[in-house]
């Protein structure tokens, strides 16, 4: 652990992800405390360029771009870690019991993998939140359903290079059952590469459902929800660009970090990494 | 190899049924009643009715999937609740511009991304390494709405050196279908005004869709280069006095791409579906566009053919990269 930590603070990327990340958290937990109201309207301060008493504006009704993009902040890193943490549960179990089980519920539940890995995610998603109803939760929910295929083939791979080692083999030798032995001893022993790809994939979460919300598919305005911000605003961009520039650079940072979260979780554990 | 091939293909006709099995089953999750929905508020009790058998919507529900599959053998999708005509022919049409825009889109990322990524390998943790891995992870980050939102903004409106949304200056006539795809239909009919034209509207939507796979295409090339170049034959080609020219076309480049070629099918798949945001914004008349306001009025059976053709394009693209592979690498044998 003390080795992890310190290749992970040699790798500059890693760290400055690291610190974009939790200043967001920060601003997720106590920005709207300070940040004001999200969803005030005054018609008599529309289109208002950033100054003092609007640091980053206002938009066409009136309301303060600052307080929408902090607010915004919360819920994108909400869908953005609800999502992953719905797809990772799900996919984990799938490739967990395909590997372990192997045979015909490896055949079957693999199958059903590749059906939804060859889905258009964006489509699919779009068909869902259209099913369930345009709304955040049902955003999580239809971007969890399309991603989830990428943590069963990981886990699954780790399992069967795992199923034939030396340790599993020895606790299979102490008597160990087939529950103790894929909870206990191949589940902790996949997740590393579980790890990275999540990190990744919140970041992936966040644009994706910021698109859906873009076209109408996820958060309904007036929710100051960076990618229904962005499309709200879009036909200001000749007299008030501040409008949607201001919750993309919040979409850019935040992806940005777990990206570069991403990478640096990637060099340090895979140390063949290039 | 003729035998992997049968199953493979089996496998495409499988993930396809699974695809229709999936969309269809979401379809009846709909709180809201898609006659209803089609017909509007003011529609009486008996057009409904009509309209229910009309689409086959009054049957049970494992009925109606088994019609479905029986009309999909004859390459029957259905009719379009929103449209009115058949699904099959809505494709037809709204197909080929999206697949002139992931075409282009997909050079894009040829063009920008594996020179980047070889440029940024050959001087690994120097300037232009840096600025190309800055660079990706920038573009990789960027929502492409934004993107879009912004450079028709800047070349557009203010520098006025790009055409705005849609395919072709609605001045100028259009060349007579024959592909469906703008510019290739131009140049078929020696119309070179209008190709200009096409191809200036293309570079936009193009380039932003592009973008992201671009980015993620540099960084895949940057690591197979840098793998690559550290192995003993390009070490020798550097001994034997080689430019760097050849070093990186005739020995390095060659074993490089075989990691990334595994990419490519994965990426033109993905060009096809994400092409939804893109059409959207460019107001481009392709299958992402159709598809969204499909499924914004509940039109299942469209939403159901996009995913259909985009999911089997996608499995058979897969199939044709790993048939590639085994033969650009002599030591892979599919059995």
């Amino acid at each position: 652990m003390r080795k992890f930590l310190r290749r992970f603070f040699r790798n500059p990327g890693a760290v400055l992800g690291l610190a974009l990340l939790i200043l967001l958290i920060l601003v997720a937990l106590l920005g709207p405390m300070v940040a004001g109201d999200p969803l005030e309207q005054n018609l008599l301060e529309r289109l208002k360029p950033p100054g003092p008493g609007h640091p980053l504006g206002t938009d066409q009704l009136g309301r303060d771009v600052w307080a929408r993009v902090v607010h915004g902040t919360r819920i994108s890193l909400g869908v953005g870690f609800g999502v992953v943490l719905l797809a990772s549960f799900l996919g984990v179990s799938v490739g967990l019991l395909a590997g372990g089980l192997g045979g015909v519920w490896d055949n079957l539940l693999m199958r059903l993998t590749d059906i939804f890995f060859a889905f258009p995610s964006l489509i699919l998603a779009m068909a869902i939140a259209a099913a369930l109803g345009p709304n955040l939760t049902n955003t999580v929910i239809a971007v969890a359903l399309v991603t989830w295929p990428i943590y069963a083939r990981l886990v699954r791979a780790q399992v069967l290079a795992l199923r034939e080692r030396e340790f599993v083999e020895a606790a299979r030798a102490l008597g160990a059952g087939q529950g103790r032995i894929l909870f206990r001893h191949l589940l902790p022993n996949a997740l590393t590469p579980v790890l990275v790809q999540a990190s990744y994939e919140v970041g992936a979460a966040i644009l994706t459902a910021a698109g859906l919300s873009f076209i109408g598919f996820g958060a309904q305005p007036p929710t100051p929800e960076w990618g229904a911000m962005v499309a709200e605003t879009r036909n200001y961009m000749a007299e008030a660009p501040w409008a949607a520039t201001a919750p993309a650079v919040g979409i850019l940072l935040t992806v940005l970090a777990f990206n570069l979260l991403g990478d640096g979780l990637r060099d340090v554990l895979d140390p063949r990494g290039h | 190899m003729g035998a992997y091939i049968l199953r493979r293909l089996f496998m495409v006709v499988f993930v396809g049924v699974g695809i229709t099995f999936i969309t269809f089953f979401i379809a009846q999750v709909i709180p809201i009643d898609p006659a209803a929905a089609a017909l509007g508020e003011n529609a009486r009790e008996e057009q409904i009715r009509e309209f229910r058998e009309r689409y086959g919507l009054d049957k049970p529900l494992l009925v109606q999937y088994g019609i479905y599959l029986q009309r999909l053998l004859h390459l029957d999708l259905g009719r379009s609740l929103r449209t009115g005509r058949p699904v099959a022919e809505d494709l037809r049409e709204f197909f080929p511009a999206t697949l002139e825009l992931a075409l282009a889109a997909f050079w894009v990322a040829i063009l920008l991304g594996i020179p980047a990524g070889v440029w940024a390998a050959l001087r690994q943790n120097r300037v232009p390494d840096l600025l190309v891995r800055l660079m990706a992870l920038l573009l990789g980050s960027t929502p492409v709405f934004f993107l879009a939102i912004l450079l028709l903004d800047l070349l557009h409106r203010r520098l006025g050196v790009l055409p705005g949304p849609g395919r072709l200056d609605p001045y100028l006539i259009p060349p007579p279908p024959v592909t469906g795809m703008v510019t290739v239909d131009a140049l078929l009919a020696r119309d070179f005004a209008a190709f200009q034209d096409a191809l200036a509207h293309l570079f936009l939507p193009a380039f932003v869709l592009g973008s992201a796979s671009a980015a993620l295409l540099a960084r895949m090339v940057r690591a197979a280069m840098l793998e690559v170049l550290s192995q003993d034959y390009v070490r020798t080609a550097w001994a034997k006095g080689l430019s760097e020219r050849q070093v990186v076309l005739r020995h390095a480049l060659k074993n490089a791409a075989l990691p990334v070629l595994t990419l490519l099918g994965g990426l033109m798949g993905g060009l096809l579906s994400g092409a939804v945001l893109t059409e959207t914004i460019f107001s481009w008349p392709g299958l992402g566009r159709y598809v969204t306001q499909s499924a914004t009025s509940l039109d299942f059976p469209a939403v159901m053919g996009v995913t259909l053709l985009v999911g089997v394009i996608y499995s058979l693209l897969n199939l044709v990269v790993d048939l590639l592979y085994a033969l650009l690498d002599p030591r892979i044998r599919y059995a």
